[in-house]
């Protein structure tokens, strides 16, 4: 009996565990092959383009290489990486969590500048989706706070996606502003206040809004708005593009441990490049990414609206100093997040 | 004088008590040395303050509250169910009873959003229930309702087995005693299966505690008013803070533990006090 009531526990303990990095990442095969840890959204777009970088490899008459996918958080996969996951290559969610690897040692700690941009080839947005007709007459940043506006967006202490929306926020209320510091806090207090459920991931957000009917305006990256509206119906939502929002820059780095271990390092850089070559470009614009390359952005007229975009590096000195000002422990976010309750 | 340890019909009580220490030590004591490895890193004053923030006791409480509320609604529907199923023979028992362990066999993230589809402001059961001003989905009580998901088949099949033991003979004994209907079942029935009807309930308790994937889709996650603690701690790993999140796990592990503590003692508080089952 008294087992019985541990033993639940001790289930939890071993989940925790595993979460926390005692399970060991399974040992790479040979060194035609590499293994791609990204975060959730990407799935499509990289089936398509490891398909695409296998034919370059083939018409180049360059031995076969397999490309390994594994999606999740983007912060649990950098966990794993961090915990032995053995990733030849890393395609994040954001810089810091690839910072975090890089503190570890596992790469070295001028991996942004290794490649093109700032090492993100590709870029998204963050935008408002809203039901059909546009009911509320949402059309910028300000109107989000109003009374009875309901926003839908994901948890930034859970998500890498929401950590983008809530800086994009901030950002634009900072240029309403002035810079004035006080006036952003209270704006990103009040959007906040006007979140009635916080998901743990930006998928589960989408979900909330269009399967559950939850909510006025869903804060989505661009690529997950346009999905949404492809695969549930552009007769039910719209897409809002906000004048100001933030340059979302998803890094890509060769995990320097590892690839040497693997012997990879030199397929693992051309696999990079790549993404930055013609094709690359296109397929990321394809999967509603706004490609670097200003062709393969002209090929798709209208899917990239123009706004003015702001950078983490340019409003927040970086993501480890906007880590540690709005979503560490205690700092700005659970700040403004607990007397909202109270209500 | 020696011990003569009786010869039991399985051979090898070496063997079987090796493999079992075994088998626990890989399974359950090293992924908790490991957690208590871990949580020991960090200074006690930071244990202390992680968890005595007002957030941190508002999703012990609500964790707390409704994992103790999901037992109690499971101990009641859990004790029909079993009657149901021992004392009734009709069409469709054995897939009743199949059913009855489908949340022990659906992926918890499933069943979350089977609810929260059902129980949202325009589902099935929530647009019946959003007039009488009952909302369901993204408020505690959605908490309280997946975590009775989970833990519905512990009571069941705890009391069943019980149940079906218990003697015709007895009750027939005190009818013909002069008891009525109600004073059976208190004094002749109920002494006999409480051990039972308790474990359950500590197991439907302790399921629901440590329950996440089901319950986050389901309450909307709102600081102070629908997070669970489970959720906080996944929100220091999303952070890098080890230490902090398997602090929390300390205290979760610590209070539960406490808890179940508890319940066990008055388990055994009761079965004093009602003496052992007649027979």
């Amino acid at each position: 009996m008294r087992w019985h009531g541990g033993h639940r526990w001790v289930v939890l303990a071993a989940a925790l565990c595993a979460a926390a990095g005692c399970r060991r990442g399974d040992p790479p095969g040979g060194r035609n092959q590499l293994l791609n840890v990204s975060y959730d959204p990407t799935r499509e777009l990289y089936a398509d383009f490891n398909a695409a970088f296998s034919r370059h490899r083939e018409a180049a008459g360059a031995p076969k290489v397999e490309v390994r996918q594994s999606h999740g958080g983007s912060g649990k996969q950098a966990r794993a990486v961090l915990d032995g996951l053995e990733a030849d290559v890393v395609t994040l969610a954001l810089a810091h969590d690839v910072d975090v690897l890089a503190r570890a040692g596992l790469l070295q700690a001028g991996w942004q500048d290794s490649l093109p941009h700032r090492s993100a080839p590709y870029t998204s947005a963050i935008v408002f989706v809203v039901r059909k007709g546009n009911p509320k007459r949402i059309r910028g940043w300000e109107d989000l706070v109003r009374k009875g506006v309901a926003v839908v967006a994901p948890n930034p202490k859970t998500s890498g996606g929401a950590r983008w929306g809530y800086l994009a926020a901030w950002g634009a209320a900072l240029r309403r502003s002035g810079g004035d510091e006080r006036k952003a806090r209270g704006y990103v207090a009040a959007l906040y206040a006007n979140v009635p459920v916080l998901d743990t991931g930006a998928r589960g957000a989408s979900t909330t809004f269009a399967e559950r009917g939850v909510g006025d305006v869903l804060l989505a990256w661009e690529n997950e708005a346009f999905l949404l509206a492809d695969e549930i119906g552009k007769d039910r939502f719209d897409i809002v593009v906000p004048k100001v929002s933030i340059l979302a820059e998803p890094p890509v780095a060769v995990v320097d441990r590892y690839a040497d271990k693997h012997g990879t390092r030199a397929i693992a850089r051309e696999y990079l490049e790549y993404l930055y070559s013609e094709e690359g470009q296109e397929i990321a614009a394809r999967h509603h990414y706004r490609p670097r390359s200003e062709k393969a952005a002209a090929r798709h007229p209208g899917g990239f609206p123009r706004l003015e975009l702001f950078t983490v590096d340019e409003v927040f000195g970086g993501w480890e100093k906007a880590q540690r000002t709005h979503f560490a422990d205690g700092a700005i976010f659970d700040q403004i997040s607990v007397p909202q309750a109270r209500r | 004088m020696t011990i003569r340890r009786a010869r039991g019909i399985l051979p090898g009580f070496g063997l079987s008590l090796g493999t079992t220490l075994l088998y626990l030590t890989i399974l359950v004591l090293v992924p908790l040395a490991g957690v208590a490895l871990r949580g020991a890193t960090s200074q006690w004053e930071e244990i202390w303050q992680a968890s005595t923030s007002a957030r941190t006791l508002a999703s012990f409480r609500l964790s707390f509250t409704a994992s103790l509320a999901a037992g109690a609604a499971n101990a009641a529907a859990g004790l029909l169910i079993a009657w149901v199923l021992v004392r009734y023979r009709f069409a469709g028992r054995s897939a009743l009873d199949a059913l009855v362990d489908v949340p022990f066999a659906l992926p918890t993230a499933v069943a979350g959003l089977a609810l929260t589809a059902v129980y949202s402001a325009d589902g099935w059961l929530g647009r019946w229930l959003a007039p009488l001003g009952i909302k369901v989905a993204y408020t505690p009580v959605g908490v309280w309702l997946a975590m009775t998901f989970v833990g519905l088949p512990f009571v069941v099949r705890t009391v069943q087995p019980v149940l079906a033991e218990i003697d015709a003979h007895l009750e027939e004994a005190a009818a013909v005693l002069g008891a009525g209907r109600l004073q059976s079942f208190l004094r002749v029935i109920l002494p006999t299966i409480v051990p039972a009807l308790l474990t359950g309930f500590t197991l439907a308790v302790a399921r629901a505690l440590g329950e996440y994937g089901s319950i986050v889709f389901i309450s909307g996650n709102l600081p102070m008013r629908t997070e669970i603690a489970p959720l906080l701690i996944v929100a220091r790993l999303e952070q890098y803070d080890y230490a902090g999140a398997t602090a929390l796990a300390l205290v979760l592990l610590l209070t539960s533990f406490a808890l179940l503590l508890a319940i066990n003692l008055f388990q055994r508080w009761s079965v004093r006090r009602l003496g052992p089952s007649p027979g």
